[in-house]
């Protein structure tokens, strides 16, 4: 009889919370969108101050370059390690430049490099937000009739969209070095093959511009991701911290999973 | 055609969602005058800046800067009313990545188009006026509090406002910063011939500065009157304000069940 009465209420408890779940993320994402309108609204006035925005490209994209770098050449010469020793049981060892490049410019490179400047940059977009909202300083510049999303938000947004593509870039660059370090200059590989393979078959159109297209777009989610975190941080330092967390977390799984969505686009494109 | 009153407040309600903060409020601030806000912790005080500020919109009544009504301004004309009004946070907010004499002149940057040399002397003299002119090379970070609090103090009156709005001015300062923000207060709005609204629990500082004082509690005004009307007052909530008494009309427990069945219903603790 007990379990009876209380096998509905249970029911009701779930669909309760699962209710609250959906209507809470709805919420969330209406006002994600009202401020991302909000953002591309004030961006003009931002940008006529182009000094705010080159500054964020210096503090996310400069600073994020020896990590980025390092990442790249060390990833590069394991692909050469690896890629090596599978090729060479084929007997076209000499493929291993396509094999490197490729996998750099087509995956690893926007992939990669767009982890490590969530990790990297975003993080501290988020901190630096979030604790100027806690410390009331984005209200003071409010009532100063000054447009916090204007001033601090827009041009940092536009800083991590601009620098991801150019860091994806650098990063498959000392990738491709890595790659030759390792199976040209150490293993032995003929250097003329290495390149003049890697050179025929790395497409422009195919590979390097669908690379670039993907940087842009992670470019775009890890900033936004970042700047709205901060924003909308509760103001403590549990808030703070917990946004913290967010951004590296959402950041890490909505590139991974726009990663798919657009790789499958453009194999499609491609065949 | 300028009124009597630069602010007017009638049959103000404000409520976070369902919670009410502020019921019924009235008030008149005349030209010139200091007028202290009073009230314990979380009475409202604060919010009731905020709508002056038009950061809040009031679920009833009118409030009116300067014959304005500001919760009927657009952005705009709101960010044009504020570039009149001045406000010191709590804890100062000045903006931390920039030194002493940028948070000054803040506001010269961003709404003037006065020469670096012109913005220079300005910035000098409201240090002057502070006491902090030897100052303007520091960062944020190596002020005390006191020194902080006056720094913020000459950002807000950076541009001569109308109205100076104080949020807790006097919170966490020794009794010399303490008397000294004090003076300022009073000093500055007379020589800049403005407003000034001052948010605080100080009564003993505020009833040397001030020309009149309004006391909230429970989100509603229970008392006002000028200083020597409040010194004489036997109205208890006063009474108890300004001799400092544990308990009174304002209770020194937070409502709870009677201690006795606390301590023998046992169990629920944090439940």
């Amino acid at each position: 009889m007990a379990d009876e009465e209380r096998q509905p209420s249970a029911l009701i408890g779930v669909l309760l919370t699962l209710g609250h779940i959906v209507t809470s993320a709805l919420q969330r994402l209406g006002y994600a969108t009202r401020f991302l309108i909000m953002l591309l609204r004030w961006s003009g006035q931002s940008f006529r101050r182009l000094h705010l925005t080159i500054r964020e490209i210096y503090f996310s994209g400069f600073q994020s370059l020896l990590i980025i770098m390092v990442s790249g050449l060390f990833i590069g010469m394991v692909l050469g390690m690896q890629g090596y020793d599978t090729l060479q049981r084929y007997g076209s060892a000499e493929a291993l430049g396509v094999l490197v490049a490729l996998s750099l410019v087509r995956e690893l490179g926007p992939v990669v490099a767009a982890l490590l400047f969530a990790s990297r940059a975003g993080s501290s977009i988020t901190a630096e937000i979030g604790l100027m909202k806690t410390t009331e300083q984005l209200m003071a510049m409010d009532m100063m009739a000054v447009n916090p999303i204007a001033r601090v938000v827009a041009p940092r947004f536009w800083g991590g969209v601009l620098s991801m593509p150019l860091l994806a870039a650098l990063f498959s660059a000392t990738g491709v070095f890595g790659g030759y370090l390792i199976g040209v200059v150490f293993i032995g590989v003929d250097n003329g093959a290495f390149w003049s393979q890697m050179q025929a078959s790395v497409d422009f159109r195919y590979d390097v511009w669908s690379g670039i297209v993907k940087s842009f777009v992670f470019g775009i989610a890890v900033s936004l991701i970042a700047v709205f975190e901060g924003y909308d941080a509760e103001p403590t330092a549990e808030g703070v911290s917990s946004s913290i967390k967010s951004t590296v977390v959402k950041s890490a799984l909505a590139i991974l999973a726009l990663d798919f969505v657009l790789t499958s686009f453009m194999f499609r494109e491609a065949g | 055609m300028p009124t009597e009153n630069l602010v007017e407040i009638k049959d103000l309600d404000f409520a976070y969602e369902d919670r009410p903060i502020l019921q019924g409020i009235s008030l008149d601030i005349p030209r010139g005058k200091v007028v202290a806000m009073m009230g314990g912790s979380g009475c409202g005080k604060t919010t009731l800046l905020r709508l002056i500020g038009g950061q809040l919109r009031p679920s009833r009544g009118q409030i009116r800067v300067d014959g304005q009504s500001v919760p009927a301004l657009n952005a705009e004309e709101l960010y044009a009313l504020r570039r009149r009004m001045g406000m010191l946070f709590q804890f100062g907010a000045l903006f931390t990545d920039i030194s002493v004499f940028d948070n000054v002149a803040y506001q010269m940057r961003e709404h003037t188009d006065l020469s670096e040399e012109i913005i220079r002397d300005m910035v000098l003299m409201k240090l002057n006026a502070v006491g902090l002119r030897g100052a303007h090379a520091l960062m944020p970070a190596e002020l005390s509090g006191g020194m902080a609090r006056r720094v913020a103090l000459a950002r807000a009156i950076a541009l001569d406002p109308m109205l100076i709005m104080y949020d807790e001015p006097f919170a966490g300062l020794d009794p010399i910063s303490l008397g000294i923000i004090g003076q300022l207060i009073r000093q500055l709005n007379d020589a800049l011939g403005a407003t000034t609204i001052m948010v605080t629990h100080d009564i003993q500082e505020s009833l040397h500065i001030v020309d009149y004082i309004y006391f909230m509690s429970g989100g509603k005004i229970v008392a006002l009157g000028t200083p020597d009307e409040i010194r004489a007052s036997t109205h208890p909530f006063v009474h108890q304000f300004v001799h400092a008494q544990a308990d009174g009309p304002v209770p020194f427990h937070y409502p709870a069940k009677a201690l006795a069945q606390e301590m023998l219903g046992g169990g629920s603790h944090g439940g």
